[in-house]
């Protein structure tokens, strides 16, 4: 905000503080009129509202506060005595300079309207009695300056209508003077020029040719839609041009200021909504618009004025209600700014409502209550709604994250003496505000790592031939439930020979290592680990990317690295959308329920059919012909067995970015709005679950980690075979 | 021929006009009329027999008048029809030609 605009807000809140001063003064002398603090309090607000109004220029306020100031001088050298009468006319004053201000505040620009100036003429007159003309004066004032710029008209209340006949108008079979005729059947011809400067002499003048103008100066109420349309017919064969009448140029203003403010029109439009133009003037000049050179096409209210389509002061006043408006629509879709701990509650209770509707609905079911079954049902909707509504406005774009990281790419590059170009894509992804905020330092360092270590330098880059620019993308998309954060970067990828060597002489990995190319490259998560020689102020001191991952790993995500050597490297992130509540999929085994994120559940087959065939030695599921890692959830948490006989098993088929797994279960219970409780510390270590939820029953259910468990599974099957052999 | 030679007393020429001055004719008016203005230092051009009179008519008579202007011929024109009388009026011709019109009692409006 500049220091002229905070200026304004203090006299915004000094005024209407004074103002309110006032009131309750004028209140009080009413019972006691003899009280000069109040009195004295009167003229203080008067004369600092006069003060700080001259400061800023808003001279309808100086003259009317200066009226008002007079009197309450007079008063308080007890020359004029406070009345009933007076204090009534000094209560409709307050008010009266509350409304000016608030003009001179919304619209500075613009001159005081006409109810206003009137208002304060008569309260003038009843202050001191007498007529006062400074605002009046000040009023003409303004009015002159409108109309300006029409110029060449010389009959302030007549259109002025020109018709250019081109040459084969006779020929076409026009008669111009029939237009005429016809124009004057909707009004009067004040005045009628006819010229044909182009009319050639002697032999070359071809009589059959049209070398007539005509300017026809014309009164009328019709509008100017109706009045072009008596040329319709005319219009291929003439250039025709209707310029409203001076005196229709305040009714277009004042239109223009009544103009919807609710969106965005043209220009063009707008003109044509007021009756200043019409459609046909506003396609004319667009075609001029596109038929000039795109170095030397005007703005379109340029090219109306100049075609004297219409007056200036309507061009220019109906530009800056566009702006207006452009602004108050800017600041109504501006947001409102809540608290982030009412949020937060509001979101907490909605959680408490989805786990006690829950309830609701399991005790319906229980006692078979089929007609509260249906109100429930409805009410379970709501619920949910409530639910994605509530989590929606804590999502925010990540757009904002992204062009913060302008700035740092920018200073960065400068700093490195690289020749770096950042793209942001997928913007207007929305994600909780609160994994917003906590991904924003591990991003940055992500991107300052593609800056440091990623790009190379413009020589280096020239030498293997790519463009001395180097590329890094922050792309982000949603998939299955989740958010996905890519930053790649078009340098020179991983080595992926040197981070095996800096990890075997730091112990984290063994010589004889069988690591696939992707885990050596999610080696460098792994804390203390830096291949970058030398290390910078930015990075390469070999902290910070565990810091990363742990941060990523917290919100229930995971990062991933790919990286062809070379070509750059492709850093992705996956993240939950929210941390709050989820819809899940309950599944029961050994009396246990567990929750999967049902975004990450693919399919669910009953163990018994065709389809599917376990194989508990090479530990897979044989499904439709494809090897399915698995896991038993009983068997993994080690549940103790009940006795109960199983009569089926079934199979939840998961997956997680390419990986899937199934999950043998006994029992599926199907969609389960979840409210996701993180567990205390002590369990803060457990592999397999990420958290907990309350059931309607008041019983815990385990939210899974789906993705831990893809890997035990995939671990387990891995580790089988070998185990046999 | 809708243009005649009227009489021919010293230097004035008095023509008359019939029938109509329209785009119909102008090619032909014209040729004729400024074939007049070449011989002739004064002319009078009786229009009580103009029926019609359109655009085109009209602009020949500006060109004959500024014509005539420029080569210092005295033109008038004379008994003016109410043909020629309603367009003139229309677009305020009248001065412009400064010729005396007539108008007759008996024109309808």
């Amino acid at each position: 905000m500049s220091e002229f605009d905070s200026a304004l807000k203090i006299f915004a809140q000094e005024s209407e503080q004074l103002l309110l001063d006032m009131e309750g003064a004028l209140l009080s002398l009413e019972s006691d009129p003899d009280d000069s603090e109040m009195i004295n309090s009167l003229f203080r607000a008067m004369h600092t509202i006069k003060g700080s109004s001259g400061l800023f220029g808003f001279n309808p306020i100086v003259a009317f506060t200066h009226e008002a100031e007079s009197v309450l001088d007079k008063v308080r050298n007890n020359e004029r005595a406070i009345d009933g009468e007076l204090i009534s006319v000094m209560l409709d004053s307050k008010d009266h300079t509350a409304r000016l201000i608030e003009h001179c505040l919304s619209s500075p620009d613009q001159p005081l309207p006409d109810e206003l100036t009137v208002a304060s003429d008569a309260l003038i007159k009843r202050l001191t009695g007498k007529q006062h003309t400074h605002i009046q004066a000040q009023a003409t004032d303004t009015s002159q300056v409108h109309s300006e710029g029409g110029g060449n008209i010389s009959i302030d209340d007549s259109w002025l209508i020109s018709l250019d006949f081109r040459d084969n108008a006779f020929r076409n079979g026009m008669d111009p003077l029939s237009f005429i005729r016809y124009l004057k059947t909707l009004g009067e011809i004040k005045q009628i020029l006819t010229f044909f400067p182009e009319m050639p002499h002697g032999e070359v003048m071809d009589p059959e040719s049209c070398y007539l103008h005509f300017k026809i100066a014309f009164t009328s109420d019709a509008s100017k839609q109706t009045i072009e349309s008596v040329f319709e017919y005319a219009a291929d064969d003439c250039d025709i041009k209707i310029l409203p009448p001076n005196s229709k140029v305040n009714a277009y203003l004042q239109l223009l200021d009544s103009l919807d403010e609710n969106h965005v029109s043209r220009l063009g439009e707008m003109l044509i909504q007021v009756g200043a133009l019409t459609e046909h003037d506003v396609e004319h000049a667009l075609k001029d618009q596109s038929d000039a050179q795109q170095d030397t096409a005007k703005p379109l209210g340029e090219i109306l004025v100049e075609q004297q389509m219409v007056q200036k002061p309507v061009v220019e006043h109906a530009l800056k209600k566009q702006e207006q408006t452009k602004q108050k629509v800017a600041a109504e879709n501006s947001y409102i700014r809540v608290d982030a701990d009412k949020l937060g509650h509001l979101i907490n209770l909605v959680g408490e409502l989805v786990i006690s509707s829950a309830a609701m609905n399991l005790i319906v079911e229980r006692h078979g209550l089929t007609d509260a079954g249906d109100v429930a049902a409805s009410m379970n909707s709501l619920v949910s709604s409530i639910r994605d509504t509530a989590l929606e406005l804590r999502m925010v774009q990540i757009g904002e994250t992204f062009s913060r990281f302008r700035r740092v790419v920018r200073d960065v590059s400068n700093e490195l003496g690289k020749e770096i170009d950042l793209q942001i894509s997928g913007g207007e992804t929305e994600l909780d505000k609160t994994v917003v905020e906590k991904i924003n330092d591990p991003l940055m360092h992500l991107i300052r790592n593609s800056l440091d270590h990623g790009i190379e330098s413009p020589a280096q880059r020239l030498a293997v031939g790519k463009p001395a620019q180097g590329i890094v993308q922050l792309n982000a998309y949603h998939e299955s439930g989740h958010i996905v954060i890519q930053i790649a970067d078009d340098g020179a990828g991983l080595d992926s020979d040197k981070i095996v060597e800096k990890a075997i002489a730091n112990g984290i990995i063994k010589a004889d290592h069988s690591l696939t190319q992707q885990e050596i490259y999610n080696l460098i998560f792994a804390a203390g680990l830096s291949t970058k020689a030398q290390a910078t102020n930015l990075s390469g001191r070999g902290v910070g990317m565990d810091v990363v991952k742990k941060n990523i790993e917290a919100l229930r995500g995971s990062v991933m690295i790919d990286s062809i050597p070379g070509e750059g490297t492709t850093i992705s992130i996956q993240l939950p959308l929210t941390l709050a509540i989820i819809d899940g999929f309950m599944v029961g085994t050994e009396q246990v329920r567990y929750i999967i994120p049902l975004s990450m559940v693919d399919e669910c087959i009953e163990m018994d059919s065709t389809e599917s065939e376990i194989n508990e030695i090479e530990h897979f599921i044989n499904l439709r012909g494809h090897a399915l890692p698995y896991l038993r959830l009983g068997e993994y948490f080690n549940t103790p067995k009940s006795n109960v006989v199983k009569k089926h098993e079934s199979v939840v088929v998961v997956k997680f970015g390419q990986d899937r797994a199934g999950f043998v279960v006994d029992e599926l219970h199907g969609e389960h709005q979840t409210v996701i409780k993180p567990l205390g510390k002590m369990f803060e270590k457990l592999k397999g679950i990420t958290g907990a939820t309350v059931l309607g029953d008041g019983n815990v259910a385990l939210i899974l980690d789906v993705q831990g468990l893809i890997e035990a599974a995939i671990g387990k099957r891995k580790r089988k075979p070998a185990l046999l052999h | 021929m809708s243009i005649k030679v009227n009489q021919q007393e010293h230097q004035l020429t008095k023509l008359s006009i019939e029938n109509e001055m329209t785009i119909y004719t102008a090619l032909e008016h014209k040729t004729t009329l400024t074939d007049h203005l070449k011989n002739n230092k004064d002319i009078q051009i009786d229009l009580s027999g103009v029926t019609e009179i359109d655009c085109a008519g009209l602009q020949l008579l500006l060109f004959l008048k500024r014509q005539a202007i420029e080569q210092q011929i005295n033109l008038t024109l004379t008994q003016h029809s109410q043909a020629v009388v309603e367009v003139f009026e229309l677009l305020d011709l009248g001065n412009h030609f400064g010729d005396p019109i007539v108008i007759s009692a008996d024109w309808k409006q």
